[in-house]
């Protein structure tokens, strides 16, 4: 096997272009997608640094190979943030190393305040990449607001490496909030979690997280929802929330490290770490949440998302879609030794399988990027 | 502007074309008489005029898709369109091309407050998806300024924006999903009521492709509760820098208000005349809107306005009542005619990084000067989308001409201070010819490759977003095939 670790754009290019044989490109290695056949693997860890961030704009440009630590350090240093919360996927997939902004990007990896915020790709303003015949491409830019052209930085977003390697990405960064309050309430069942999460994701006290575990920390369901802003709107909007389910057995929690363990426990699945088992992500219409569950009859089940994002564990090789047949949305086999019978990936209706295909081609006419990791 | 030569073969098929369309379709849904086609010759671009060959009006998805397998067939190019809003001539007709109107499709196919989204076929106005769902303390919002007329179709092709992007986002941040059909007749889902795709995103690629990938004929939309109440303050400043340094401060401060918008002294000098909002004597204006109830209003404008204070504002007005807030908005809502009315202009829509506000509207001013042309902004400071507007004279000759080369230059400007040629408007026929300034002969390739992959025979509106030269051939494939 041959590593190789480029430390400019052009190298990168140069390495791509003079490539005979398949490439597995990796970020961190922190999130192994499917498996890739192949004798070479492309490292983007050279490729690091910041190299623009103004904080007055919200904006940020950084190389593709840089740690996120190092991005969400500097972000904290100017009392800002990436709003859609990347999960750190070492624990759940049992991974050491350093996650990536190129791999975060490339996976779409977003995390609880998903539902509010937006996607990793909402916030990725610009890219610049290589295609799978070496050529240095760009598209989005650093501003805002961009319609120049069509929107390649969504479709890269997502794309696992197959599309093109990412060398630099631009992102809209955030202001983090004066402070935070989370709602729990105690005891639901997942029918009345997810109807809860609804009322309370429509309501105008604006929730940036909405989970609920069967089993919490200590066993038993619990129902969180997140709120963020200045401290005064905090605390009313948790108490207005409080009132919305003076029904159940509520409390509202403000302690920060509790809160920001409590959130990471949810992002990062903590529930499912050091278990054995396959682990699967569902994203579903909320209010489905609870049948599909109830179909998938899983080991651990943790929702996000107000109920539109099920995490499963299920025993090794099961086909959690054959349990959840039919339903709008799409499951996604995020751990478990590689299978050809159950591939990672939802498979997709034929015509879009198509597009999808024909567009890969395009981008790497001879299948050399990360070949088969999305099939 | 040049725009290709039309297909004689089409042209002298129409009658066969125009025969083939009213077979698939209800009476009134195809428009081929010479006079009433030209109530399509033109979108708000207004300085280019083309009528179509036809115009076809349907009603369902399977009409759409029955219309493009006969245009597929027969060669015959195609233009989407919405309401016929767009300021980039990106529904601007060719002679040899079929207009595919979806205005008759605004129907609302399902409302689900506990998902939070809204079903709806795309023809449907902007402002009537919010009235939908205004009933239950719900909108849709993107907003923009034209949300009275514009559809959903062009909102989607165009991925607009509004005055409220800056905390909502623009349109491909709310667009949960679509049914589209592809140039060849197939009818396609892509996303849904759930969110993110399972694959690539295709959603978020349609999203902004200007009606060259599809014809988008439904769409899911994110809807969101209403904030408990919102209030603007208006602050006046006696420069536009100190007005940009204003905004810069505010978005670094951490207060992120909806909407933070800018109007200078040339632009508020036209609108006091035109809409009597009241506005105090200044050289540039911002009106800050922010959300919430009472007390976070409150909150939220202490610090807003210290920030303000800072700057020695010449006046700084929060709004008392609704009233109040009316008045507040009245002015920037109706910028865009009061301009209209004392000429014809040409609204551009460059985005530029905020930090280089100061510098942008100093070169602006340069080039107005340059060109003899008036020249007023008025846009989104937030997200630094700016709106200039250049004054010109229609029935002057060569005044249009002048018009585009200062345009073209003041789009230039923006691409060198590392923003963008379009934030919000698209590409159309407007911004076509400039792209090179953006991108590279690679850049544009691959997008156009992209094109080719769902256009295999650059039917759908062929003559927009790249520069003529650079997809020739494969228009040229588009004649040879047919
Ligand atoms: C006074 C005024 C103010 C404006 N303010 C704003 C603003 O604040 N923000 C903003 O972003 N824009 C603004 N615009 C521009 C314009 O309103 C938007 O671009 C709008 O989205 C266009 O919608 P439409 O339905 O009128 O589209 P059209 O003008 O009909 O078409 C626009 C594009 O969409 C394509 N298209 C139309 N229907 C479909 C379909 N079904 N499938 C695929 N493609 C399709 C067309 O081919 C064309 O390329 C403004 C315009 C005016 C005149």
């Amino acid at each position: 096997m041959t590593i190789l670790t480029p430390k400019t754009e052009a190298e990168l290019a140069e390495v791509i272009a003079g490539t005979q044989g398949p490439i597995c490109v990796r970020g961190g290695g922190t999130r192994p997608g499917g498996h890739v056949e192949a004798e070479t693997v492309l490292q983007t860890a050279a490729l690091s640094g910041i190299t623009l961030y103004e904080p007055g704009a919200l904006t940020l440009v950084v190389q593709a190979g840089t740690p996120l630590q190092d991005i969400e350090k500097q972000l904290t240093d100017e009392k800002q943030r990436l709003a859609f919360e990347p999960i750190d996927y070492r624990g759940l997939m049992g991974t050491s190393g350093q996650s990536t902004i190129g791999g975060v990007m490339a996976t779409n990896t977003s995390g609880p305040r998903r539902i509010q915020a937006g996607a990793a790709r909402d916030f990725a303003l610009g890219v610049r990449f290589v295609d799978g015949t070496g050529t240095v491409l760009k598209n989005g830019g650093r501003v805002m607001k961009n319609v120049t052209g069509y929107d390649l930085v969504k479709l890269l977003c997502g794309s696992w490496g197959t599309l093109g390697v990412l060398s630099e990405v631009s992102l809209k960064v955030q202001p983090i909030p004066d402070t935070s309050a989370c709602i729990l309430i105690n005891g639901l069942t997942n029918q009345q979690a997810v109807d809860a999460m609804s009322k309370a994701l429509g309501s105008p006290f604006e929730v940036t997280g909405a989970a609920h575990a069967p089993e919490g920390v200590d066993g038993h369901p619990v129902t969180m929802l997140r709120i963020e802003g200045f401290e005064k709107s905090v605390s009313y909007r948790a108490a207005q929330l409080k009132d919305l389910f003076g029904a159940y057995d509520v409390s509202i929690e403000t302690t920060p490290e509790k809160l920001s363990a409590g959130w990471k426990w949810v992002r990062d699945v903590e529930l499912m770490h050091g278990l054995s088992g396959d682990v699967w992500r569902i994203s579903c219409k909320p209010s489905d949440g609870p049948e599909l569950a109830a179909r998938l009859k899983a080991d651990k089940t943790l929702f996000d998302w107000g109920g539109g994002l099920i995490w499963a564990l299920l025993p090794e090789r099961t086909d959690a879609r054959a349990r959840l047949g039919e339903f709008a949305g799409h499951a996604t086999r995020v751990r478990g030794a590689p299978l050809t019978n159950i591939p990672m990936f939802h498979p997709e209706p034929a015509a879009l399988a198509t597009l999808s295909k024909s567009l890969r081609l395009k981008f790497d006419p001879h299948g050399y990027l990360n070949p088969g990791i999305m099939d | 502007m040049e725009m290709p030569i039309p297909n004689a073969s089409v042209l002298a098929r129409k009658d066969r074309i125009v025969a083939k369309l009213s077979a698939v379709l209800p009476a009134n849904a195809v428009i081929s008489d010479e006079a009433e086609t030209r109530a399509y010759e033109c979108d708000a671009l207004t300085a280019y005029r083309c009528p179509p060959l036809a115009a076809v009006l349907p009603t369902t998805t399977e009409q759409v898709s029955a219309i493009l397998k006969i245009c597929h067939a027969e060669g015959v190019p195609v233009v989407p369109r919405g309401s016929g809003t767009s300021l980039a001539g990106g529904a601007l007709p060719t002679a040899d091309c079929v207009i595919l109107g979806v205005a008759r499709m605004n129907g609302v196919l399902e409302t689900d407050y506990n998902n939070r989204f809204i079903r709806v076929q795309t023809g449907r106005t902007n402002l009537s998806v919010s009235g939908a769902v205004e009933e239950n303390d719900f909108f849709y919002a993107p907003d923009p300024s034209s949300q009275l007329a514009c559809a959903i179709a062009g909102n989607i092709a165009m991925n607009s924006g509004g005055a409220h992007c800056l905390k909502y986002g623009v349109t491909t941040n709310n667009l949960l999903g679509v049914t589209m059909v592809q140039m060849d007749g197939t009818v396609i889902e892509i996303g849904g009521a759930h969110l993110d795709s399972g694959g690539l995103d295709l959603l978020g690629l349609i999203c902004g492709s200007e009606g060259q990938l599809g014809v988008v004929t439904e769409a899911t939309l994110r809807i969101l509760r209403k904030p408990e109440g919102a209030r603007p303050v208006l602050m006046a400043f006696d420069s536009n820098e100190v007005a940009g340094a204003c905004v810069s401060d505010m978005i670094k401060a951490g207060v992120l208000p909806v909407a933070i918008e800018f109007m200078d002294r040339p632009i508020l000098e036209l609108a006091e005349n035109f809409a009597k909002a009241g506005y105090p004597d200044c050289e540039a204006l911002l009106i800050v809107e922010v959300e919430g109830s009472d007390a976070e209003i409150d909150e939220q404008l202490t610090l807003i306005l210290e920030i303000a204070r800072r700057h020695n504002p010449v006046e700084l007005r929060e709004a008392k009542d609704a009233e109040d807030a009316t008045r507040i908005w009245l002015g920037r809502k109706s910028a865009f005619g009061a301009v209209g009315q004392v000429a014809d202009y040409m609204c551009l829509d460059g985005t530029i990084p905020v930090s280089e506000l100061p510098r942008v509207l100093t070169g602006i001013s340069e080039l107005s000067k340059k060109y003899g042309l008036r020249v007023g902004n008025v846009f989104h400071a937030g997200d630094g989308n700016m709106h200039p507007l250049i004054m010109f004279d229609a029935n002057k000759a060569g005044d249009l001409e002048l018009c585009e080369q200062m345009g073209a230059e003041i789009l230039r400007l923006c691409v060198e201070v590392g923003g963008c040629l379009t934030g919000e408007h698209g590409v159309g026929i407007e911004k076509r010819d400039l792209m090179v300034d953006q991108f590279t002969t690679q850049d544009l390739e691959v997008q156009m490759a992209v094109k080719d992959v769902f256009d295999p025979t650059w039917l759908l509106n062929p003559a927009k977003v790249f520069p003529l030269q650079s997809s020739q051939s494969r228009r040229a494939g588009q004649l040879a095939a047919e």
